[in-house]
């Protein structure tokens, strides 16, 4: 039930309230009622049609650089203490 | 950025062998044993899909707590919806029902909804309460009912929906909720000594609630916490963290789930649940009345719910399940769904027998789609 899946908006549509979204080739309109200030570009997290959350492109990058990190430093694995960018 | 770039890492096999290792030594020093429960169908699905209970050590188990909505909804509620379109039928107005596919089928010592639009009812299985939204403004003559499951995530949605609906003045739409809240029920599980060490958290619960959502059971309870993502290495990330966390009494809540997951949460969502819901007493199909677990629609938006409109009586001491099923215990994360008798013979998820089988999120059909018995 809690699934989303990450699509990207494609076409904003204020007045009706709802964007249109694609997921990596099938598109369809979702509502923006949870997150009305989404712009065409970015990435978001869909569930059953709503927009519910920006994916976080930049801590999303982050974290995946951090991974290589995670593994050289064996004291303090997970970044210091437990995770990196905490 | 494309989508797979992002995702790969936590698929990586290498990654996830690192992990394993470091989830084992870690292990080696732990006191006993450690009892993580996961509260989410999705969680449950990546762990038995990518294999993650055949790669941990004998002392740290993974239990699959209420994550599955559907599964939980009430057999009276079902009923009572079904009731519904019987009595309105009766006085001359048809309903259009929908729901969600996994709902449609989950059974009730009364039938399903499946079996109710077998007898001629209109009843349609959505993806969305959007749909449910289209299908009113298509058909302004007859009244279209959400029977509407779900915790956070999809609570956040219907409120959205609801909130459209009366800035529209679209009269015609109403909703039977039937939503839960996950760390409030979880809390009862606590307290009613259900054996939890630790908590992976799930992920597009935490979307909406946010990170502060989870706070106040580490606070009072002193349980250890890590919002994750779905793919193979966040759980095994979580994993390792719950471990070190629980060795070290550090009980607080930790967001591994970055990408998608906010300290405050999403606010609009928040906002408009408050605006629209309120918290009752609510029943969880084979586990018992959880207080300040449900959510119904406030008194001043009640001419939106359909219970308000169509009185029924639902019939007293209706069984929750049939006889020797062990859904009840595999919700508490007291039983894998091999103990019960019923599994992989009588239960299938063609022939379900209960609704831990009905649902793609509920425990017994991910283990038995994945082959766990074989």
């Amino acid at each position: 039930m809690c699934l989303a899946t990450v699509a990207k908006v494609l076409e904003v549509d204020s007045d009706r309230g709802t964007a249109w979204v694609d997921f990596g080739g099938v598109k369809r309109e979702a509502r923006i009622d949870l997150m009305p200030d989404v712009k065409v570009g970015e990435y978001v997290l869909i569930h059953t049609g709503f927009i519910i959350e920006r994916v976080d492109e930049k801590t999303a990058k982050e974290i995946l650089n951090a991974w290589e990190e995670v593994f050289r430093v064996e004291e303090d694995a997970i970044g210091g203490y437990y995770y990196p960018g905490d | 950025m494309a989508i797979e770039e992002v995702v790969h890492p936590y698929r990586d096999r290498t990654i996830a062998q690192k992990l394993v290792g470091k989830i084992k030594e870690e292990a080696k020093t732990l006191d006993g044993e450690i009892r993580i429960m996961h509260v989410c169908g999705t969680h449950e699905d990546t762990i038995t899909r990518s294999g993650i209970r055949s790669l941990l050590p004998e002392n740290v188990k993974v239990v699959s707590g209420p994550g599955c909505p559907v599964c939980i909804t009430p057999v009276e509620d079902i009923v009572a919806m079904q009731l519904i379109m019987r009595k309105a039928r009766e006085e001359g107005e048809d309903i259009i029902l929908t729901t969600f596919g996994d709902m449609y089928k989950i059974p009730t010592p009364m039938g399903s909804f499946a079996d109710l639009k077998s007898e001629g009812y209109d009843v349609r299985v959505v993806y969305s309460i959007f749909d449910t939204y289209r299908i009113a403004k298509e058909n302004p003559e007859e009244t279209v009912v959400h029977f509407s499951p779900g915790f956070e995530t999809t609570t956040a949605p219907t409120a959205g929906m609801i909130n459209a609906v009366v800035n529209e003045k679209l009269e015609n739409f109403k909703i039977y909720s039937v939503h839960r809240l996950t760390p409030q029920g979880i809390e009862v599980l606590i307290k009613q000594r259900s054996m939890i060490d630790a908590l992976i958290d799930a992920g597009h619960v935490s979307t909406i609630i946010g990170v502060k959502g989870w706070e106040f059971l580490s606070e009072k309870y002193g349980i250890p916490q890590v919002i994750a993502g779905f793919e193979p290495n966040d759980v095994l990330l979580a994993i390792l963290l719950l471990i070190k966390m629980y060795k070290e009494g550090d009980a607080r809540v930790v967001n591994e789930y970055k990408r998608a997951v906010r300290y405050e949460g999403n606010v609009v969502a928040q906002r408009l649940i408050d605006k629209y819901f309120k918290v009752v007493d609510a029943k969880w199909r084979a586990l018992g009345v959880f207080p300040g677990t449900g959510l119904e629609l406030r008194d001043e938006w009640k001419e939106l719910d359909i219970k308000n409109i169509y009185k029924v009586e639902v019939p007293k001491d209706l069984p929750d399940l049939e006889k020797g099923c062990l859904c009840g215990a595999v919700l508490r994360g007291l039983a894998m769904p091999t103990d019960c008798p019923h599994f992989g013979k009588t239960c299938t998820p063609r022939h379900p027998v209960g609704p831990c089988m009905v649902s793609y999120e509920g425990t017994c059909q991910i283990f038995y789609k994945y082959g766990v018995l074989f």
